[in-house]
């Protein structure tokens, strides 16, 4: 029974829990599953930093805790009846309404779950059972309404449980919320908040453990109810079972003794028949002895019977006459040693009114005849009795003759006459003739009918006459101990006038109830493993609750420390930079001076230490500026390949101290001009392939290529036009390790892959005024190892710290290329392989220039390299791409360019070119010094010179102008000067190629009457640049005007001075003769930077002008738009000058005094694309 | 002709003491070597430039300052002048006490600032005393007949 209640309990708990539970979760908006989520190791091994879930947990434990008490209680409820269900009733609409206020539940979802319970309903009352199923019926209704108000009880409990902490835990949000902003607060509020935090949270604990508590005490309580309950209902099956087996018992001593009666009585009526109606007696002694002995079998409970005449006093003598005995006194005192009775040697009984002698007996209780049974006061009274009712009578139990068993006398009065039922006692007194008695052994009656029933053993009965109720006779059984319950039967023995009672009692002690202990125990138990594992759950989420506190602080210490750190950072950065300033010129005069050479050593380390340092420094700035999100970029029309030769002329130095060949590659497809900020683009580049050189191993004699491409074109890579890019695709296909057809020849990896993560690759570019490119920066340097390729772009995290030692670098650069990258649109990526190299890609999002720009561009660039416009070139180079970076530089300036791979081939084509017309010869051949040993080249030259010698014998002249240019990665001046005397080759080519370099190379090889020396300083150079160039020179001060005139005069050009700002505007509106103008800042009336912005607001207006009206092409040739260069004058070298300037719309800076060096990279810059125009 | 010879190198210790003193640093030689047929006077032309202008900047220096409210804004932009002027004709030591100057200006020290300026003002007398007496000793090399050497 109590393993059923159990299951069918479990049962319906699990039907609760799957009814309550969609329902939460619609309510309280809980994604996930409970029993999944649920659980102890879950929940440790919730993160801490995952505050939603973690929260979600908590809601989770706590609904869970709800929902066990509320189920616990519904079983309870189950159990104790309908007392509880009751009371609800009235609560239901209220409930119905709170649930909608509160949860905003709608109808139909009251509905559904209606509907929900209905089927429930079904389910269950399909659900067969033990009971019968109406009363089944009933008590499902009612367990029905009973988990719906379970259910309703626990979600409104739920609720609350869950909104009470949240607020709590709200509160505390919100302060994390207006944490977050607040960065910079002062500590003193963080810690007022923490306290706070730290309450809520504690308090949030106290609850939940003040809830465990009533958790485990309900469950305790539980227990023990369950026990009381389990146990009650066996004690009262054990009652009902022990009332059963008594009633059992008494009916059938009843009706034994009933029947036995019955025979008595019949017997007393044959007595009376067949003694006193018939004449002669029909009846004597023997007969009667007879009779009965045979009839025993009918009376198996009675020892013995007898008859007793009825005499009066008058009639004595002549009775004892007949009868021939005297009337016998019955020894009352004797009467429990009746053993050996005789009759003859009592005595005579004394004189009384009548005498009821016995005359007949059974032969057991022969002895008894003539015993008047009158002198006996139970027998007498007994007598009385039955012939007054006129029905049998019983003696109280005495102990009975002879047998010594505890006995009842039954007598029956034996009357003369026919009585009426309704005779009166005098009638019935004055009728009496005789009595029978029969004697009944109680113990052996009991003991006989007990032995026909089962279960005899289980069971101790006892028989009492309780006549007398204050001392009732035990009649049968002995008084056993008590063993607790005791059940009492009536018996009714068929006279009124006397009581028995039969007590029944369990043999045994009740055995203890092991299933009521056995449940509760159990209940006892899981409560408390619950309680132990909400307990610990509770110790969980206060220690993770407290680590999370703790982190949170360290959180926003930390915080805190890197705002403080950036600030530190920025502020010491610029603070740095006005003294590096002192020290960086301090050395630069003092490098000017008269040193020995270990002096200027030492100074010029310093000096170039110093600058290092002022890099870092702007480097550290950016990254700052990055972080806080400060830095702008700038939209200026820049040309992406002009820029690039720039960049890359800057690390050419440290590529070619490496012997690195250091390659640039743009495809025909990008345009030439575009608006974006080439000073960041740049930077990206250079920092890029700075690490490549950084990377790569000295005399590694591996290659550095830089290539530029539209995004589109590595989209639709099946047909790439490009040939680069089909280079590439072949190597990446190819895979095998054979030749490397690579710039270098030594392996790279795969750069398709580099760009694989790219997701805006693809991506059409929404904007049609935009251009996407494609950078690649491949290398052959060591790589980065796997583990460290994750945290490449972190700030200041290097491969491994090793690195820094071996290489130096903050490894601050990459990061600084990514946050840049990432704000000029694009993405950045790298793929690389340790030991092979790493390549780096990423795009950036520019705007396309106009076109008239890009037209009036191209003219200039034509105009520049008008000289070479048409000329052939031959380009002989093993490597296909390395001849394809060649061509490039050579279409830039507008060559048509042949390759060809092997020297017999370059041969034949040569000759074949000798044969063809005038406007075909070839102009110059280009071989790359790598490809091929010297032989190789002499092989071509001869090949040439037999051509030259051939032309000039057969007369056809011009075509001695074919000259071999070399390119050369190193430089060996020695081996380059043999081969120059040998007159192989006629000009060697320093690699990289830029532009200025290969077009001053081509000049000099093409210019007939000019010197072939190579003319590498840098003041020519200058001179190149600044030669006839109208220059405004804008300075208050007289000295400096001075100067700076005389300084540039010396380069050649042609300067007009002006001592302030407003004069300078006056010359410089547009169109003015101005080619650049040098401009003091700090100017009394109008500084620099005012002019600059006055300057370029009146060549804004008049571009607008130029645009709309359509002036003269004539101007609009001479420059596309007006944006004169503005130099700032300035002696401040430091970045931020520079910045200011930019931001004023100034081109560049010289510092002063005019420094060769600095002033030639910042007038290239404007002057170096338009080179050829004013040599 | 040896008294040419004397004077010349009389003239081409003395500017090398003024190099090793410190008065002058190479600008002051890129001057001179900015000074060609076509520009015979430059470099005395630039240096009388400079002196005038810098006595002019020490006038209104020593009046600024004097005042009882000193208006450092005005100062600064007059020490920055100074600066640059003497940086351009290369009289290093006149610019180096410049910097100096223009830091108390910045602390908007009137004390250093006072400081300075006795002392700029004693190391300009100093430069263009010592810059008088070079060309004075270059003219007398042209009057002589001689050239004047270059370094």
């Amino acid at each position: 029974m109590g393993l059923l209640s159990g299951s069918s309990l479990s049962l319906k708990l699990c039907r609760w829990v799957s009814v309550n539970m969609p329902l939460n979760r619609n309510l309280s908006g809980l994604k996930c599953s409970f029993f999944l989520h649920f659980g102890l190791k879950k929940a440790s091994e919730a993160l801490p930093g995952a505050t939603h879930g973690w929260k979600l947990k908590r809601q989770l434990i706590f609904l869970w805790i709800v929902s066990v008490i509320v189920a616990f209680a519904m079983l309870l409820s189950s159990f104790s009846g309908k007392s509880w269900v009751v009371k609800t009733p009235p609560f239901n609409e209220e409930k119905v309404e709170i649930l909608l206020k509160h949860f905003n539940v709608s109808k139909e979802q009251i509905n559904s779950l209606a509907s929900l319970f209905e089927t429930e309903q079904d389910m269950l009352s399909r659900w067969p059972l033990v009971r019968g199923t109406r009363y089944h019926c009933e008590w499902l209704l009612v367990d029905i309404i009973k988990i719906c108000w379970w259910v309703l009880i626990g979600m409104v409990l739920s609720w609350k449980l869950r909104t009470l902490p949240e607020e709590l835990w709200g509160n505390q949000k919100q302060h994390l919320v207006q944490q977050k902003p607040l960065d910079q607060r002062p500590k003193l509020l963080q810690k007022l908040r923490q306290p706070l935090t730290a309450c809520s949270s504690k308090s949030a604990g106290k609850w939940r453990k003040k809830l465990l508590v009533i958790f485990v005490l309900a469950g305790i309580f539980g227990s023990i109810w369950l026990f009381l309950y389990l146990n009650e209902d066996i004690t009262l099956r054990r009652k009902e079972m022990l009332a059963s087996m008594c009633d059992e018992r008494a009916r059938m001593l009843q009706d034994q003794f009933n029947v036995s009666m019955n025979h008595v009585h019949a017997l007393a009526i044959l007595v009376s028949t067949f003694y006193h109606e018939l004449e002669p007696l029909a009846l004597d002694q023997k007969t009667f002895e007879e009779y009965t002995e045979k009839t025993a079998f009918e009376r198996p409970l009675t020892s013995g019977v007898a008859y007793a005449l009825r005499v009066l006093h008058l009639m004595r003598e002549r009775f004892e006459e007949q009868q021939g005995w005297t009337i016998k006194k019955m020894e009352t005192e004797d009467q429990t040693l009746s053993q050996d009775l005789v009759p003859e040697n009592l005595d005579p009984s004394p004189v009384q009114e009548e005498y009821a002698p016995v005359i007949f007996t059974q032969k057991t209780v022969s002895h008894i005849v003539s015993i008047d049974m009158m002198s006996g006061k139970e027998d007498r009274e007994n007598i009385l009795r039955a012939r007054a009712s006129g029905k049998g009578v019983l003696t109280s139990p005495f102990k009975l003759l002879k047998s010594n068993h505890l006995g009842v006398v039954l007598t029956f009065a034996v009357y003369n006459t026919h009585l009426p039922p309704d005779a009166t006692q005098m009638q019935r007194i004055n009728a009496t003739v005789g009595y029978l008695g029969a004697s009944y052994d109680v113990p052996s009656l009991v003991e006989k009918l007990l032995h026909q029933l089962a279960s005899k053993q289980t069971i101790i009965v006892n028989v009492y006459d309780s006549t007398n109720k204050s001392a009732p006779i035990n009649m049968y059984g002995k008084d056993g101990m008590d063993t607790g319950l005791l059940h009492i039967s009536n018996l009714d023995f068929g006279d009124p006038a006397r009581k028995h009672e039969m007590h029944c009692r369990f043999k045994e002690k009740p055995p203890i109830p092991w299933t009521a202990t056995t449940a509760s125990v159990g209940v006892l138990v899981i409560t408390l493993l619950l309680g132990h594992i909400f307990h610990a759950a509770i110790n969980r989420i206060a220690k993770v609750e407290h680590d999370y506190q703790e982190m949170m602080v360290l959180k926003h210490r930390a915080e805190a420390a890197d705002v403080a750190k950036s600030q530190f950072l920025a502020t010491v950065s610029h603070e740095i930079r006005t003294p590096m300033n002192g020290v960086l010129g301090m050395l630069q005069m003092l490098m000017d001076t008269n040193l020995d050479e270990n002096q200027w050593d030492y100074a010029k380390t310093a000096h170039e230490s110093g600058k290092d340092l002022i890099a870092l420094i702007n480097e550290v700035l950016d990254q700052a500026k990055i972080e806080s999100g400060r830095l702008e970029l700038e939209a200026v029309r820049f040309n992406l390949r002009a820029d690039l030769d720039k960049v890359l002329s800057l690390l050419a130095g440290k590529s070619l101290e490496k012997e690195i060949e250091l390659a640039v590659y743009v495809s025909d497809e990008v345009p030439e001009v575009v608006i974006g900020d080439p000073g960041r683009f740049g930077q990206i580049i250079t920092n890029l392939v700075g690490n490549s050189i950084k990377f790569t191993k000295d005399k590694d004699k591996g290659h550095i290529f830089v290539s530029v491409h539209l995004a589109d074109e590595v989209n639709s890579f099946l047909d790439a036009r490009d040939e680069v890019l089909r280079q590439s695709l072949i190597l990446a296909q190819d895979g095998t390790n054979a030749p490397f057809n690579t710039l270098s020849g030594f392996p790279v990896v795969d750069r398709w892959k580099s760009w694989e993560s790219f997701t805006k690759l693809s991506a059409k570019a929404e904007d049609a005024e935009k251009i996407k490119l494609l950078v690649t920066v491949e290398d052959t340097g060591e790589g980065i190892p796997f583990d460290a390729q994750g945290r490449i772009f972190m700030p200041f995290m290097q491969a491994d710290s090793s690195t820094s030692r071996t290489h130096g670098g903050t490894g601050i650069g990459l990061s600084i290329s990514k946050h840049l990258v990432d704000l000029m649109g694009g993405e950045i990526g790298f793929v690389s392989e340790p030991g092979t190299g790493s390549t780096f890609s990423f795009t950036v999002t520019f705007r396309k220039a106009e076109n008239i720009c890009m037209g009036m561009h191209w003219q200039q660039c034509d105009q520049a390299v008008s000289e070479f416009r048409g000329l052939k070139a031959l380009v002989i180079d093993q490597k296909n791409i390395r001849a394809e970076v060649t061509r490039y530089h050579l279409k830039r300036l507008g060559m048509s360019v042949d390759i060809k791979s092997t020297v017999d081939s370059a041969c034949s084509y040569i000759s074949s070119c000798a044969s063809t017309s005038a406007s075909e010869r070839l102009a110059m051949v280009l071989i790359d010094k790598d490809s091929w040993a010297n032989e190789a080249y002499i092989a071509v030259s001869c090949v040439l010179k037999d051509l030259r010698s051939r032309g000039s014998m057969s007369n056809l002249g011009t075509i001695s102008t074919s000259d071999i240019l070399l390119l050369a990665t190193s430089t060996n001046p020695a081996e380059l000067a043999e081969l120059k005397s040998i007159g192989v080759v006629n000009h060697v080519l320093t690699k990289p190629i830029r532009l200025s370099d290969l077009i001053t190379c081509i000049q000099e090889v093409t210019g007939s009457g000019r010197d072939r020396q190579v003319a590498r300083g840098k003041q020519p150079m200058l001179g190149n640049l600044l030669r006839d160039k109208q220059i405004l020179v804008v300075d208050d001060h007289v000295v400096n005007r001075r100067v700076a005139e005389a300084a540039l005069k010396k380069y050649g050009a042609i300067v007009t001075c002006v001592d302030n700002g407003k004069a300078a505007l006056e010359q410089l509106d547009p169109p003015h003769q101005f080619h650049a103008c040098f401009m003091d800042l700090q100017m009394p009336l109008m500084d620099g930077y005012e002019a600059t912005r006055r300057i370029r607001d009146l060549e804004y207006k008049y571009n607008r002008q130029t645009n709309s009206c359509e002036l003269s092409t004539q101007i609009l040739s001479m420059v596309a738009q007006w944006h004169t260069p503005i130099l700032a004058m300035t002696a401040d070298v430091i970045q931020a000058t520079n910045e200011e300037c930019m931001k004023w719309g100034m081109d560049g800076y010289a510092s002063k005094p005019f420094e060769e060096g600095q002033l030639y990279s910042a007038v290239a810059r404007f002057f170096e694309c338009a080179d050829g125009k004013w040599v | 002709m040896d008294g040419v010879i004397l004077l010349q190198k009389q003239l081409v210790d003395y500017s090398t003491s003024l190099y090793k003193e410190g008065f002058l640093d190479d600008q002051f030689k890129q001057l001179q070597q900015l000074q060609d047929e076509s520009n015979p006077d430059f470099v005395v032309e630039v240096v009388y430039l400079f002196f005038e202008d810098s006595e002019r900047l020490l006038n209104e220096l020593s009046k600024t300052l004097n005042q009882q409210i000193v208006d450092f804004k005005k100062v600064d932009a007059h020490v920055h002048q100074l600066k640059g002027s003497s940086s351009s004709i290369g009289a290093q030591r006149v610019q180096k006490v410049c910097i100096a100057f223009r830091n108390y200006c910045e602390e908007q020290n009137t004390e250093g600032c006072l400081r300075c300026l006795q002392l700029v003002k004693h190391e300009y007398s100093l430069v263009k005393n010592k810059l008088e007496t070079m060309f004075k000793l270059e003219k007398q090399v042209l009057a002589a007949g001689g050239s004047i050497p270059m370094h």
